[in-house]
C-alpha cells in the first residue's frame, strides 16, 4: 500500500470521528483492548487492527470486516484504554456508515423461529438497534 | 423506604420471576418499589454515536416522568440500570443535547433524578448484615458464582455500582444469603449479548467460557441481574442435561433472595430457563422450595 496524505485523510475518516467522538489517531496500538476482548475467536480482524486500518485510511476494508458485527459493545475496551479512546464508539461510527443509508444486516425474517420464542426482548431491542 | 420503580419490557415478558420474586421480597424487607405512571422501553443499548439524539428521547422520558414522581429511581435489569445512568449522564453534562432532547419531549428535565440499581438498596440502604438476620432459609454452602457481564460495571465513571475489574458486591449479598460465593475469572466477561441473533452463534463461545469457568471453579449455580445474560448463559447449556452433562442453572440473584426469604415455586417462577434451576434447592434442602423440578 502506497501510503500519502490523500489515502490517510479522508472524508470517511473524518465522518467516522463525526459521528463517533474520538480522535482515530490517539491509539498507539499497544493491543490491550484486543487481548481482552470477549468477542476475538469470531473476529476476522481483531479491534486495534481496525483501528490501525482506519489510521492507515483504509475505512472499506474496516467496513468489509465481520468484526464490526460481533462487537458486544461490552465496553471492556474502552474501560482499559490506556488512551481514553472509546473503540465500541468506533465500531458503531462502522456500522452506522453501513446502515444509515438504509441497509440493513438482520433480516427479521431470518432469525430462526425457536430462537425468536425463546430469546429476550431486550436482546430484539438491542440487535434491532445495532443492525437495522 | 419508598422508590419510583422502572420494570422495563422484559420483566414484563420473558424475565417475570425476576420481578415476582423481587416485588416479594421488598414487601418482606420493607421496601416499597411504587411503578411510575408513564414508562416506555429503554432502547436496551445505550447509543454510541454521539451526533444522533433521538435514542436519548424515550429514556429521559421515563427520567422525567421519575422527577415528577421526585423519588430515587430504581431498576432491576442491568441494560435498563446502563441505558437510564448514561442518559442522566449524558443529560446533565452535555447542554445542547439536553436542550434537544428535552425541547422534543416537551419536558423540563435537567438530570435531578438519582437511578440507583436493586443491588444497591440492598447494599447501601437495607445493609447486607440487616438481610442476613431477615434469611429464614439459608442457602447454607451453596456454591454459587456472581456474574456480573459488562452492563453494572461499564463504564465506570458513568455507571459502576462496584469497582469495574474486582465487583463484590454479587459475592458480599450471596454471603448474607448463606451461600459459598465462588471465585472465578469471568465474572465481568461480556456474554456475547445481542450478538446471539447473528446467524452461526458467534456469541455462544464467549457464554460458553464463561460457564465452564465457573464450573471449573465447583459451581452449581450462577446469579446474574441481566435478562440476556441469563438467557445467553443458560442458551449455551442447551441440551446438555438431555445429555447428561454437568449444567448449571443460571438465575437471577433475586430468585436466590426470594427462596432465602422462604418463598416458593409460585413466587421464584423458573418457567423459561433451560437448565431447570430446582435441582440446586433440593441439594441444599430448602424448605419452600425443596419439591422444585
Ligand atoms: S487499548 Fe487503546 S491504545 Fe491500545 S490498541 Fe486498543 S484502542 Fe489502541
Ligand atoms: S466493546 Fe467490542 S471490541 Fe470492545 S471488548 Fe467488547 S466486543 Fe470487543
Amino acid at each position: 500500500m502506497k501510503l500519502s496524505r490523500e489515502v490517510i485523510h479522508t472524508e470517511d475518516k473524518r465522518k467516522l470521528q463525526d459521528i463517533s467522538g474520538e480522535e482515530i489517531l490517539s491509539c498507539y496500538q499497544c493491543g490491550k483492548c484486543s487481548a481482552g476482548c470477549a468477542m476475538t475467536s469470531a473476529m476476522d480482524l481483531l479491534p486495534h487492527q481496525v483501528i490501525r486500518l482506519l489510521q492507515l485510511g483504509q475505512v472499506q476494508e474496516a467496513l468489509d470486516s465481520k468484526t464490526i458485527w460481533v462487537c458486544a459493545s461490552c465496553l471492556a475496551c474502552s474501560a482499559r484504554c490506556p488512551r481514553g479512546m472509546s473503540l465500541p464508539n468506533v465500531m458503531e461510527s462502522l456500522r452506522s456508515t453501513f446502515l444509515r443509508p438504509g441497509d440493513r444486516c438482520l433480516n427479521p425474517a431470518e432469525i430462526p423461529y425457536e430462537l425468536l420464542e425463546i430469546v429476550p426482548e431486550q436482546a430484539l431491542v438491542a440487535a434491532f438497534r445495532k443492525y437495522t | 423506604m419508598v422508590y419510583s420503580y422502572f420494570p422495563g419490557c422484559t420483566l414484563r415478558a420473558k424475565a417475570k420471576g425476576f420481578e415476582s420474586s423481587t416485588l416479594a421480597s421488598c414487601e418482606v424487607l420493607g421496601v416499597c418499589l411504587e411503578e411510575l405512571e408513564e414508562w416506555q422501553c429503554c432502547g436496551a443499548t445505550f447509543p454510541l454515536q454521539i451526533d444522533n439524539s433521538f435514542p436519548l428521547v424515550s429514556p429521559t422520558r421515563t427520567l422525567a416522568s421519575a422527577k415528577k414522581a421526585g423519588r430515587e429511581l430504581v431498576t432491576l435489569c442491568s441494560a435498563c440500570l446502563n441505558v437510564l445512568k448514561r442518559t442522566n449522564h449524558v443529560i446533565r453534562e452535555d447542554l445542547d443535547k439536553r436542550e434537544k432532547v428535552c425541547a422534543f419531549i416537551e419536558e423540563d428535565y435537567s438530570g435531578e433524578v438519582e437511578v440507583l440499581h436493586f443491588l444497591e438498596i440492598l447494599r447501601d440502604e437495607i445493609g447486607f448484615e440487616a438481610l442476613a438476620r431477615k434469611v429464614v432459609a439459608p442457602l447454607s454452602g451453596l456454591p454459587v458464582a456472581a456474574y456480573y457481564g459488562c452492563l453494572l460495571l461499564r463504564p465506570p465513571e458513568e455507571v459502576g455500582i462496584d469497582d469495574p475489574e474486582a465487583p463484590k458486591v454479587l459475592e458480599d449479598f450471596l454471603l448474607a444469603l448463606g451461600c459459598d460465593p465462588v471465585d472465578y475469572p469471568y465474572k465481568t466477561e461480556c456474554c456475547g449479548s445481542y450478538v446471539v441473533l447473528q446467524p452461526g452463534e458467534p456469541a455462544m463461545s464467549p457464554s460458553r467460557l464463561v460457564v465452564e469457568s465457573a464450573k471449573s471453579r465447583g459451581a452449581k449455580v450462577i446469579v446474574t441481574s441481566c435478562p440476556l445474560c441469563q438467557f445467553n448463559l443458560d442458551y449455551a447449556q442447551s441440551g446438555s442435561v438431555e445429555r447428561g452433562e454437568n449444567a448449571v442453572p443460571v438465575v437471577y440473584f433475586t430468585q436466590l433472595l426470594a427462596a432465602a426469604l422462604g418463598f416458593g415455586e409460585e413466587i421464584l417462577q423458573f418457567d423459561g430457563h433451560i437448565v431447570p434451576p430446582g435441582l440446586i434447592f433440593q441439594s441444599v434442602g430448602v424448605g419452600g422450595c425443596g419439591g422444585l423440578t
